[in-house]
């Protein structure tokens, strides 16, 4: 018996063994190469006349927090985290508002669920052609009011130049510092509430530590760039939010929907013969045992955002900064202006970006499998 | 099993020994041209010049590998990557200047090309202007132009102007001192302009008009500081011709911003002279009376060029075959093939410019400004900054437009300029 198990695992290891060594080398072999790329001073002429590349450290990451000349990237950054959350929101919203609307017992749903769903089939190419058109200022959806007898609108959609929520980079220590603050405050408040004092104690040790080096002007030291530069949320931005997200919010449904399916009718039976109303039923019963959906649609969507290059490459032309995004300025340096280290660096800035939102959700799949 | 592997390798073995025998006379095999001539009249053109080759040379197979999109980026990335894979094709297709010599010439990627051009005796046939352009300071030429276009040309509608009441500018101050505000308060946009290249190629224009000759080249040899208080001045004017566009520019295509100027809602564009092409073949415009032309405000005796042009990369499977393509496209002949169809002017002086069934109006009269004008290089189509500095100039521009802020502008250009040693 037991060689036969032995003899089992064999097998199974032997035909996982070609994936794993085509992962191995395609994907981590590849990502070791580009981090070793951008550390060091890589670029097209010194490749192509077969020249050994310089080890230069961090001097690639420096110079894109740190260079005048750089504030493209920094520009990009400030849109990602802009487009992400926006875009995460804009998906979840409508997706479970129409995942709600289709679980009502409506006819035709079917037919319904397939139009919802269709727009995933789509390129981002496709999409990004079509908003194109319909965003155009003069003669795009701005034109609707006009069939009204209204003036056409005047917002400028993705070439608005206009911005809101303005800061100064060089003051991002402080405003990141003061943000931590408050969730650090946040948690100590509820550890108390919740009478779990060491926790309590310990955090509310951890906030004051933050308030004096806040005071004491600790972020500062943190800043980098030698002249201010101003970024804020580029309203821009609303359409390409739009675009991806007339995309994505279908697939976002799809995936509310199985949950609700999943969600059994007694449970809802329970909670109207305890006397909730329908409102009710949603806000205590369905939405808590949808957390974990969102979870994953918010993983899923958020890995999208932060790696979206078609959309925004076919909207904006490429160089169009309103809307511009990590990806974009990466295939621009490695491949317009050839520098390969400082291209490898803002890859390996984007993939940590990315391992940030999805490395917690396996870990915590992972332990769940494990417990089963 | 073995019977096959046994035809195989005597089949290979006889291809290998018939090419190597045929490289010694008349040019065989595959040519391999690499370009990014996909669609319209640059297409037509390639095949014209490819199926007239094919009959001078019927042993030659031509495989013409053309990459799409992003004019020329998706095409250069597929290339750079061939290049250090050990794959080069037997030509390519790059614009002539920084953009061949700061990548491919200083990475030893790419041949001399003397011998050809003194066995067709093009050191004679091709102007003196466009020879110091391609001749580096070693003497060598890595190049082979095909065409010519010119970039500092404003394209109007006579009647409109007449209409308007206005003349065609010929100076900066006189465009945004007089015509701009008298076509605003006709309500005309004065000068249309797309999104971010096309803003690059006006911005060119602007500096060549303000600066003059000599000092618009100083900025590309270093002779003229970034900084200095007439550089700042270009960007000052710069910014007072974007408040004289429409403001929808980021939106638009070049072809759309050519497009406002006979719509009639715009009064100027200022385009390189493929906007000729468009006028006459997709919207079926006369020369002179549906459209005219002047160069750009202040740049009268300056005909500012970009070129397209065919290399020879070092370790080209078949330099025979490649030899026979560059000494061919380079003729006066050739180019008779390319140009018209294309829409742009032969380098070659040998070409048949007089012949009106070929060029056309527009042409007859670029090709007399060509010969007798100072030749400039144009910085949007790569030809005096390497593609490291062009790369952000761009996006150095959409910000210099945002935040109105010239001293930082023009500080991190300067520090550009030595970080992409284009001052060397």
């Amino acid at each position: 018996m037991k060689g036969r198990v032995n003899r089992d695992r064999l097998i199974a290891f032997l035909m996982l063994l070609p994936s794993i060594v085509l992962v191995f080398i395609f994907v981590y072999v590849f990502i070791g190469q580009t981090t070793y790329t951008s550390l060091t001073d890589s670029n097209a002429v010194q490749q192509l006349s077969r020249a050994q590349a310089n080890f230069v450290g961090f001097q690639q990451y420096n110079s894109l927090f740190t260079n005048p000349l750089d504030y493209r990237f920094r520009m990009d950054l400030v849109n990602t985290v802009f487009f992400t959350v926006l875009f995460i929101a804009m998906c979840l919203g409508v997706g479970i508002g129409l995942a709600i609307l289709l679980d009502q017992k409506v006819k035709g749903e079917g037919t319904l669920r397939t139009i919802f769903l269709f727009p995933m089939a789509l390129s981002f190419v496709v999409t990004g052609v079509v908003w194109k058109w319909l965003f155009n200022p003069t003669y795009g959806i701005n034109q609707l009011p006009t069939y009204f007898g209204l003036p056409p609108a005047q917002f400028r959609w993705f070439i608005s130049e206009e911005k809101v929520l303005v800061f100064n980079w060089q003051n991002l220590p402080y405003i990141i510092a003061i943000i931590a603050l408050g969730f650090v405050i946040f948690f100590a408040m509820r550890a108390w509430v919740r009478r779990r004092s060491t926790v309590g104690a310990l955090l509310t040790a951890l906030a004051l530590l933050l308030m004096a080096w806040i005071t004491f002007g600790g972020p500062s030291n943190l800043n980098g760039l030698p002249i201010p530069e101003y970024y804020g949320f580029n309203l821009a931005l609303i359409a390409i939010v739009i675009a991806a997200g007339w995309q994505m919010s279908g697939y976002t449904m799809a995936m509310y929907l199985a949950g609700l399916r999943g969600i059994s009718e007694d449970l809802r039976e329970a909670a109207r013969v305890d006397g909730a109303s329908e409102v009710g039923v949603y806000r205590h019963v369905v939405l808590p045992l949808l957390a974990p959906i969102t979870l994953s649609a918010i993983i899923i969507l958020g890995h999208i955002s932060l790696k979206i290059f078609d959309l925004v490459y076919v909207m904006g032309g490429g160089d169009n900064l309103y809307i511009d995004m990590p990806s974009i300025n990466m295939w621009f340096t490695t491949f317009r202006a050839g520098d390969f280290a400082k291209g490898a660096a803002i890859a390996i800035i984007m993939l940590v970006m990315v391992a940030v939102v999805i490395v917690p959700y396996l870990i915590s799949n992972l332990r769940k499998e494990n417990e089963l | 099993m073995k019977k096959w592997f046994a035809v195989l390798a005597v089949v290979v073995l006889a291809l290998v020994i018939s090419g190597v025998a045929m490289a010694q006379d008349a040019p065989s095999g595959e040519l391999e041209i690499f370009s990014w001539w996909t669609g319209g009249g640059e297409a037509a053109g390639l095949d014209a010049l490819i199926a007239k080759f094919a009959e001078l040379y019927p042993d030659v197979s031509v495989v013409n590998a053309a990459v799409a999109g992003g004019s020329g980026v998706n095409a250069r990335a597929v290339l750079t990557t061939r290049m250090l894979g050990g794959d080069p094709p037997d030509t390519f297709q790059v614009h002539a200047g920084e953009e061949l010599n700061a990548v491919w010439v200083a990475a030893h990627a790419v041949e001399p090309l003397n011998s050809i051009y003194e066995a067709n005796g093009w050191m004679e046939q091709f102007p003196q202007g466009l020879l110091d352009l391609l001749t580096d300071a070693e003497g060598n030429i890595y190049a082979v132009p095909v065409n010519i276009h010119r970039s500092n040309v404003m394209w109007y509608i006579p009647a409109n102007l007449e209409q308007w009441g206005v003349t065609v500018p010929t100076s900066w101050d006189e465009f945004v001192n007089e015509t701009c505000p008298a076509l605003q308060a006709a309500g005309v946009t004065p000068l249309a302009v797309g999104e971010n290249w096309t803003q690059v190629h006006l911005w060119e224009s602007v500096a060549l008009g303000v600066l003059g000759t000599d000092a618009y080249n100083g900025l590309w040899n270093g002779t003229t500081s970034w900084t200095s208080p007439e550089v700042q001045g270009v960007f000052d004017t710069f910014l007072k011709v974007i408040a004289c566009t429409n403001d929808d520019r980021n939106a638009l295509p070049w072809q759309d911003a050519s497009k406002m100027v006979t719509d009639g809602t715009a009064a100027f564009n200022i385009m390189g002279d493929w906007a000729a092409g468009y006028f006459l073949v997709d919207l079926a415009l006369e020369p002179g009376t549906g459209f005219a032309w002047a160069p750009s405000p202040g740049t009268e005796g300056n005909f500012m060029m970009l070129s397209d042009s065919f290399a020879l990369p070092v370790g080209a499977p078949n330099p025979a075959a490649a030899n026979a393509w560059l000494s061919f496209v380079g003729t006066g002949e050739a180019q008779d093939l390319f140009n018209p169809v294309k829409g742009s002017l032969p380098a070659n002086t040998t070409a048949d410019i007089g012949n009106s069934e070929l060029y056309n109006a527009y042409f007859q009269s670029a090709y007399e400004d060509w010969t007798s004008n100072a030749i400039v290089g144009s910085l949007a189509h790569g030809l005096v900054a390497p593609p490291a500095f062009s790369n952000s100039f761009g996006p150095a521009l959409a910000s210099l437009i945002d935040s109105g802020d010239i001293p930082s502008t023009t500080a991190s250009l300067a520090q550009l300029a030595i970080q992409t040693g284009m001052n060397d």
